[in-house]
């Protein structure tokens, strides 16, 4: 599917407090720029991603903070530019730095390090809600990059955590050929590893057929060659072929990774630690469920909203060494306080184990000890970490 | 109570022979009476915020005596003070029903605004003061007339609610903004607003109302005010053995006679703190049911029941021994929990 094309706009949205509760004293301009990418079509439209994916968090991050600031005398806005296919996103970049040294961005690695090496970026807060890439917490990280969307690898590890808890060892794994697919599937075999678990079989999603009609008799074929395994794990995660293997395979087994029991970092069945409450606010306002990428814009919106808060400050060294210290903490809704690895950036975050239906469990799982923290079981660790940018 | 008394022993007995004695006679028995009334047999009243009930506990057989249906996902309780009537925040409802407690029929309901969640009842016995929580609103009810007197702009999700006993200061603690309002109850109208840590969740104004106390979840602290000069005065924070920090969350709290120590509800971490209300020092942790959340003490204080969310329980702790003494199970994720003394 897709994405429409739209001209490169830039819209600023400063909602303000009423006047009669504080003057606003200070105020923090935050940019949010959406890079548009090329999304390959997938075998079903059942579930179109939405248009204002994303943006949709950072305004409800914004329409927060502009809540508690009005009672401190702080204000904020956010200028929202969208880049279309085959513009410079870098210009836009630019232009955007002039303004602000207040980023959040949806756009895919390779950008975001670009942008982040921008001799305007220097001294800049730039927050990556959107790329999972594990390269971006490890070897290709930034000092000026923070990261709210949790690495493939945190996600990975979580799954990997629910497999030992359930004594699932032998896995077989079905891997799509996307960029995102090879890279989530990359992870997924580091977090096995990791765990020690085994990875029996694994296969190439190659056929071009539409599922819709025949996934019935082309699936349990397919993964009849497997032979025994505890759980069929999917690497699809552009949602392409996934939904078609469940209910299909030839042994029946639980089917996870980016369908059936999936790790993720949002979704509309968490309703637990005043979840509900971020749900309802977001759904009133967007008519829609909260994803992942939004909850990951709306973190980033509010981490800054949260620094801002509590320093009383608005430059950007304050702010970051605010962030990274043990004094910050954001109530992110998933019952322990969210803070950053002062190693690469990452927000140190549970993941959901869930299914479309209801949440399975929360990683870390019980039993999974850390000598520090144990959300740090999740993703890269300190010494596993590469990234020098933060030293 | 008449037909029981041959069962009672010791103590009890000789104090409900004195009540059953004086029960019907004018003034100076029942002034006798009201100072031993705390004594008398009573009930907690507990709702199950995702069984849409509330379930009757008899503080004298610690037994389920009762349960009555009430609108969607019941939080926040409160009895008027003459016991006669029974607020229940219906959240899902959105709405502030009042419940005869001796039939168990709803009167009436409050309007209340969008997602009521705790609420205070004011020291004139009229006002409800309530957190809105889904409109960043408190909501100033006349419990009388049934009207809105005002609507007072707070925080990101408001939640706890406590009142100063002279009722000229009402609080309201917002979550995600991670402040104390201070409301002045002449004017409506809010004159400071205090940072706490993250997600403050329950308020209360402590020895004669010079202290005010807020507990925050996630910050895992309770950070103590001034009342006078709305200053930080301490902050109180918790270690449980073997429980994470991140874990330990406190959350509701109540105070014991004359106001000496207070019983923290510590969340996920299972725990219930006792904390000296004078030191501000924890003396003790007490391993109660699943994700413990908000408390009630009987009639004495001698008592306290807590209830457990994840394990749908109620946790009875003998007070002076700080043990817990028995689990009571009740409704699917008990919340709040409100005293009456057995009328």
């Amino acid at each position: 599917m897709g994405v429409f094309s739209r001209s490169w706009v830039a819209v600023t949205v400063a909602l303000f407090a009423p006047a009669s509760i504080a003057q606003a004293e200070l105020s923090l301009h935050v940019g949010y720029l959406e890079v548009e990418q090329d999304l390959p079509p997938t075998l079903s439209n059942l579930d179109p991603v939405p248009e204002d994916n994303g943006i949709a968090g950072a305004l409800t991050g914004l329409q927060d903070n502009l809540t508690t600031g009005k009672f401190l005398g702080h204000s904020y806005e956010m200028t929202h530019v969208t880049v279309p296919l085959g513009d410079d996103p870098l210009a836009a970049a630019t232009a955007l730095l002039s303004q602000t040294p207040y980023l959040i961005i949806d756009a895919p690695a390779q950008t975001l390090v670009a942008l982040a090496d921008l001799p305007q970026a220097e001294g800049a807060l730039i927050f990556n809600a959107t790329a999972g890439d594990l390269d971006l917490r490890d070897t290709d990280c930034r000092a000026n990059l923070f990261h709210t969307l949790p690495s493939d690898a945190m996600r990975t590890d979580a799954l990997a955590q629910i497999f030992v808890q359930k004594r699932w060892r032998d896995l077989a794994m079905i891997t799509g050929t996307h960029p995102q697919d090879v890279s989530y599937a990359e992870a997924m075999r580091r977090s096995l590893t990791k765990f020690g678990l085994r990875l029996e079989a694994e296969k190439e999603w190659v056929f071009d057929a539409d599922m819709r009609r025949n996934a019935s008799q082309e699936v349990p074929l397919f993964t009849q060659e497997f032979g025994d395994y505890d759980a069929l794990i999917l690497a699809d995660e552009l949602h392409d072929f996934g939904r078609y293997v469940l209910y299909n395979t030839w042994a029946a087994r639980p089917v996870t990774g980016s369908e059936g029991l999936t790790a993720v970092t949002w979704s509309p069945v968490i309703e637990q630690w005043g979840a509900a409450q971020l749900q309802s606010r977001f759904e009133d306002a967007h008519d829609r469920d909260m994803t992942s990428q939004d909850y990951a814009a709306w973190a980033a919106m509010r981490t800054l909203g949260e620094a801002v808060t509590r320093t009383n400050a608005t430059d950007g060294e304050t702010l970051r060494r605010y962030i990274l210290s043990d004094a910050f903490e954001l109530a992110g809704f998933k019952g322990r306080p969210l803070t950053y690895r002062d190693w690469n950036g990452q927000l140190r975050q549970p993941i959901a184990l869930a299914h479309p239906r209801a949440l399975v469990a929360q990683a870390p799982l019980e039993g999974f000890l850390h000598q520090i923290n144990e959300l740090d079981s999740l993703g890269l660790d300190r010494p596993e970490s590469q990234c020098e940018a933060f030293q | 109570m008449t037909h029981g008394i041959l069962r009672l022993t010791g103590v009890r007995r000789l104090r409900d022979l004195l009540h059953h004695c004086f029960k019907n006679t004018p003034a100076g028995g029942a002034a006798l009476l009201l100072s031993l009334a705390p004594a008398q047999g009573g009930e907690i009243w507990v709702t199950n915020e995702k069984d849409d009930t509330i379930s009757v506990i008899s503080t004298d057989t610690l037994e389920v005596i009762q349960t009555y249906e009430t609108g969607e996902r019941p939080r926040g309780v409160t009895f008027s003070q003459d016991y006669s009537r029974l607020f229940i925040a219906a959240s899902d409802s959105n709405a502030v029903q009042v419940m005869d407690p001796d039939t168990g029929k709803i009167l009436n309901d409050l309007p209340s605004g969008e997602d009521p969640e705790q609420f205070v009842l004011h020291p004139d016995d009229v006002h409800l003061y309530i957190a809105n929580e889904d409109d960043a609103i408190t909501t100033v009810v006349d419990t009388i007339s049934r009207k809105v007197v005002a609507q007072i702009d707070v925080g990101v999700e408001p939640e706890g609610m406590a009142v100063s006993p002279d009722g000229k200061i009402a609080i309201t603690t917002s979550e995600t903004t991670n402040m104390a309002h201070w409301i002045d109850t002449e004017t409506q109208e809010l004159f400071a607003n205090s940072l706490v840590d993250s997600r403050p969740r329950h308020a209360e104004f402590v020895k004669d109302g010079t202290e005010m106390w807020v507990s925050s979840e996630i910050g895992g602290t309770l950070t103590i005010f001034d009342t006078a000069t709305q200053a930080e005065k301490a902050k109180i924070g918790f270690e449980v053995q073997g429980v994470h920090p991140d874990r330990v969350q406190p959350v509701g709290f109540e105070l014991t006679t004359g106001d000496t120590h207070a019983f923290v509800a510590l969340g996920p971490s299972n725990h219930v703190a006792v904390v000296n209300a004078e030191t501000y020092e924890v003396e003790d942790y007490i391993l109660v049911g699943r994700r413990v959340w908000h408390m009630a003490f009987n009639g004495d204080r001698s008592q306290l029941f807590t209830t457990n969310g994840v394990s749908g329980d109620v946790t009875v702790i003998d007070v002076a021994s700080r043990k817990p003494i028995k689990s009571i199970k009740v409704g699917r994720f008990p919340w709040g929990a409100a005293y009456r003394p057995t009328p």
